[in-house]
């Protein structure tokens, strides 16, 4: 025993060594930088994305996760992979009410789209921010029964381990041929950051690339205007261009709630039955809408807002008029509000050859 | 021998210049010698409500009756300061300390910021602004605050939010209400932007000896009271349109901020 961890130790010393003294060779692989694309209105309205100097993107790394998020090798039955509820087309999202997991059986929340995800400032990932950072966030489909399905991380090491190419390919991304689960989210997470939506008809009229319909004018202006729409305190504003504030908030969907949101994570019943402002980017796609899908149209999203408010202790104090069910917008404010939300919809992203599995 | 006296002459004339050139710039020149030593300073935002202490750990619970009696609960309070400048008292000059800090009351971390700068040790005058000037309120261009989604409308002249307070009010009845009491940029009934920042030039004489904290109090419940005595069931959504709502927060924010304790050590 004692002897192998001799031996073990000297063979590092000398790939450490060799590594130095020989720069072509396959153990001294140095990955390249990635060189990520910030798109112009980012550049000029927002902080520069957050990169943890412990997992900076590399074209190898992000490669990887690539294809690790489009590998059906990471669920328990090989049936199922990332992609399965995190589909291109659908910016990243799932067109299900509830997504399906290996088991057939749907999770108890409607999957999330993935974008943009590198300005997630505070870093609290899912509907009720119960994951801090992409990296840790990406630990956690892989085992839960209702997504990838696997009874431990150490199967799917094993898998990878023992695939053809994978060794290889971690070896050129991070410099070792021995998988482990903090390399492979890592590597899941690199790719996620790539994952960048900043080209929409909105961001080229901010621009001044292209002019909005008076439709569309009259949207924003619902939009901005407190006694109206009144959604820019939560939902991002053009100077905003993530449009969500990444915080957690009751919008008025139910009285009670079966699921407690960000108070099933913090215990604090003052928080219960919030839930993570989405993106308003990219609706077109993302449909059925809110944290259990029970929306299938943006016309039920704003009808929603305009009459349809349910009272309860920790609803917003954003949301008005809630003993009427909403501020009651005109039928032509409603019409020219998702006129303008489609305007944040961007079909380079969902189209984006780099995203696509090939 | 005559090119190099030349040369030598230009360039000490340089020297000389570009000396010129950094008293200028945003911080005078003050000669760093041993009798004079600088020191950054320590800014460090407490929060109250007559009294009772709020902040991230008890300001959604806590039940606060304002001047015209109801009962209220905060869920979000956000304000603006800006131009924090430090003007010494005995040589007149101003220190820009801060540009601006954006408190949020559910993270500690924003209630404490330090100077920018270093400055001499000495007796010193300070003020700041409320939101934020004419001259910096510039829509758009201030990328954390665009990312915390503090922008103020461009419809109503855009630029930042100087606060945003929202909570509930008459919550000991079976009925309370929402308040969204937002403060920025008012307009008027001709459709004119007025500018709505406050200045603050505090009186008190803060003695910087080096380490120094200095407080800055801010009294919540002042902004229903002073001069205005503000009727949340009258005035509690939507403020950022009404203009005279928008100047009633402007006179009732000059009486909010205090100096606190100043500690040297
Ligand atoms: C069976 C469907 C399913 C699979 C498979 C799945 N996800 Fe998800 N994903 C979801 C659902 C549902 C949510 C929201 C869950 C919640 O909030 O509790 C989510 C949330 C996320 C989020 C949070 C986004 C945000 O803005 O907070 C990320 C990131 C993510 N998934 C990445 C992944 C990665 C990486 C994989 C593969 C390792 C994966 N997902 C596999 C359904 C799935
Ligand atoms: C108080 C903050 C707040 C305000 C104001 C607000 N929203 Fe929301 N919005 C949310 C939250 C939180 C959710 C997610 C709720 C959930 O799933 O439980 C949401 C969900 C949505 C969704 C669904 C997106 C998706 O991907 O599922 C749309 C669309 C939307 N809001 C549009 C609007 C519009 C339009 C307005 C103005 C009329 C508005 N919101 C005002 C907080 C807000």
């Amino acid at each position: 025993m004692k002897y192998w961890f001799i031996i073990l130790s000297l063979s590092i010393l000398v790939v450490s060594c060799s590594k130095d003294e020989n720069e072509t060779s396959e153990d001294a692989y140095e990955p390249i930088p990635f060189a990520l694309q910030i798109p112009e209105v980012f550049q000029q309205k927002l902080p520069s994305p957050l990169i943890p100097v412990s997992n900076p993107l590399t074209n190898e790394g992000v490669a990887l996760g690539k294809k690790l998020f489009f590998d059906r090798i990471l669920s328990a039955n090989n049936s199922l992979a990332c992609v399965s509820c995190h589909a291109p087309q659908k910016a990243f999202s799932d067109d299900r009410v509830l997504s399906l997991g290996v088991n057939g059986q749907p999770g108890s929340r409607h999957s999330m789209p993935l974008f943009n995800l590198a300005w997630n400032l505070d870093e609290k990932f899912f509907w009720d921010g119960h994951k801090f950072s992409l990296e840790l966030q990406a630990l956690e489909p892989v085992t839960q029964a209702n997504e990838l399905g696997n009874i431990s991380w150490e199967d799917v090491e094993e898998k990878l381990q023992n695939h053809p190419e994978y060794p290889n390919l971690f070896n050129r991304a991070f410099g070792t041929a021995t998988i482990t689960k903090e390399l492979v989210v890592k590597a899941i997470a690199q790719f996620e950051r790539t994952l960048i939506s900043g080209n929409s008809k909105f961001d080229q009229f901010t621009l001044g690339q292209v002019s909005l319909s008076p439709q569309e004018q009259n949207g924003l202006d619902v939009f901005m205007d407190e006694t109206r729409g009144d959604c820019f305190h939560c939902h991002g504003n053009p100077n905003n261009p993530l449009w969500t504030d990444n915080k957690f908030h009751n919008n008025g969907l139910d009285a009670t709630f079966s699921d407690l949101g960000l108070g099933g994570v913090t215990g604090d019943s003052n928080d219960d039955g919030k839930f993570k402002s989405p993106s308003l980017r990219n609706l077109q796609y993302t449909a059925p809408y809110m944290h259990d899908g029970r929306f299938a149209t943006l016309d039920e999203v704003i009808d929603h807002y305009s009459e349809g408010l349910v009272n309860s202790p920790t609803i917003d104090p954003l949301m008005k008029k809630v003993d009427q069910g909403g501020v009651q917008l005109s039928a032509q404010d409603r019409a020219d509000l998702k006129a303008f939300l489609l305007t944040l919809s961007d079909p380079e992203f969902v189209n984006n050859p780099a995203f696509q599995n090939q | 021998m005559k090119l190099i006296k030349f040369f030598a002459f230009i360039f000490i004339g340089l020297g000389v210049l570009s000396c010129a050139e950094d008293n200028d710039d945003a911080t005078p020149f003050v000669p760093t010698n041993v009798t004079t030593p600088m020191t950054s300073v320590d800014f460090k935002l407490s929060n109250d409500f007559d009294g009772t202490l709020v902040d991230n750990t008890n300001f959604t619970t806590l039940t606060l009756t304002n001047e015209n009696g109801e009962v209220l609960r905060a869920e979000r309070i956000r304000y603006l300061i800006s131009k924090l400048e430090l003007t010494s008292v005995e040589t007149g000059t101003v220190y820009k300390l801060k540009d601006y800090n954006l408190l949020d009351i559910s993270d500690e971390t924003t209630y404490n910021f330090t100077s920018d700068i270093q400055i001499p040790l000495g007796n010193y005058k300070l003020s700041m602004v409320w939101g934020f000037n004419e001259e910096d309120n510039v829509d758009g261009v201030y990328v954390d605050l665009n990312a915390a989604s503090w922008g103020w409308p461009q419809g109503l002249g855009g630029g930042y939010h100087f606060l945003q307070f929202d909570g509930k009010y008459n919550v000991d009845t079976a009925s309370p209400m929402p308040f969204n009491f937002h403060n920025g940029t008012a307009k008027n009934a001709a459709g004119e932007f007025e500018q709505n920042f406050v200045t603050f030039a505090f009186d008190t004489d803060i003695l910087i000896a080096g380490n120094t904290e200095i407080e800055l109090k801010m009294n919540i419940a002042e902004l229903f009271r002073n001069p205005n005595t503000w009727d949340l069931n009258v005035l509690d959504t939507p403020l950022m349109p009404n203009y005279t709502a928008q100047k009633m927060m402007q006179q009732n924010v000059a009486s909010v901020f205090s100096i606190g304790t100043i500690s040297n050590n």
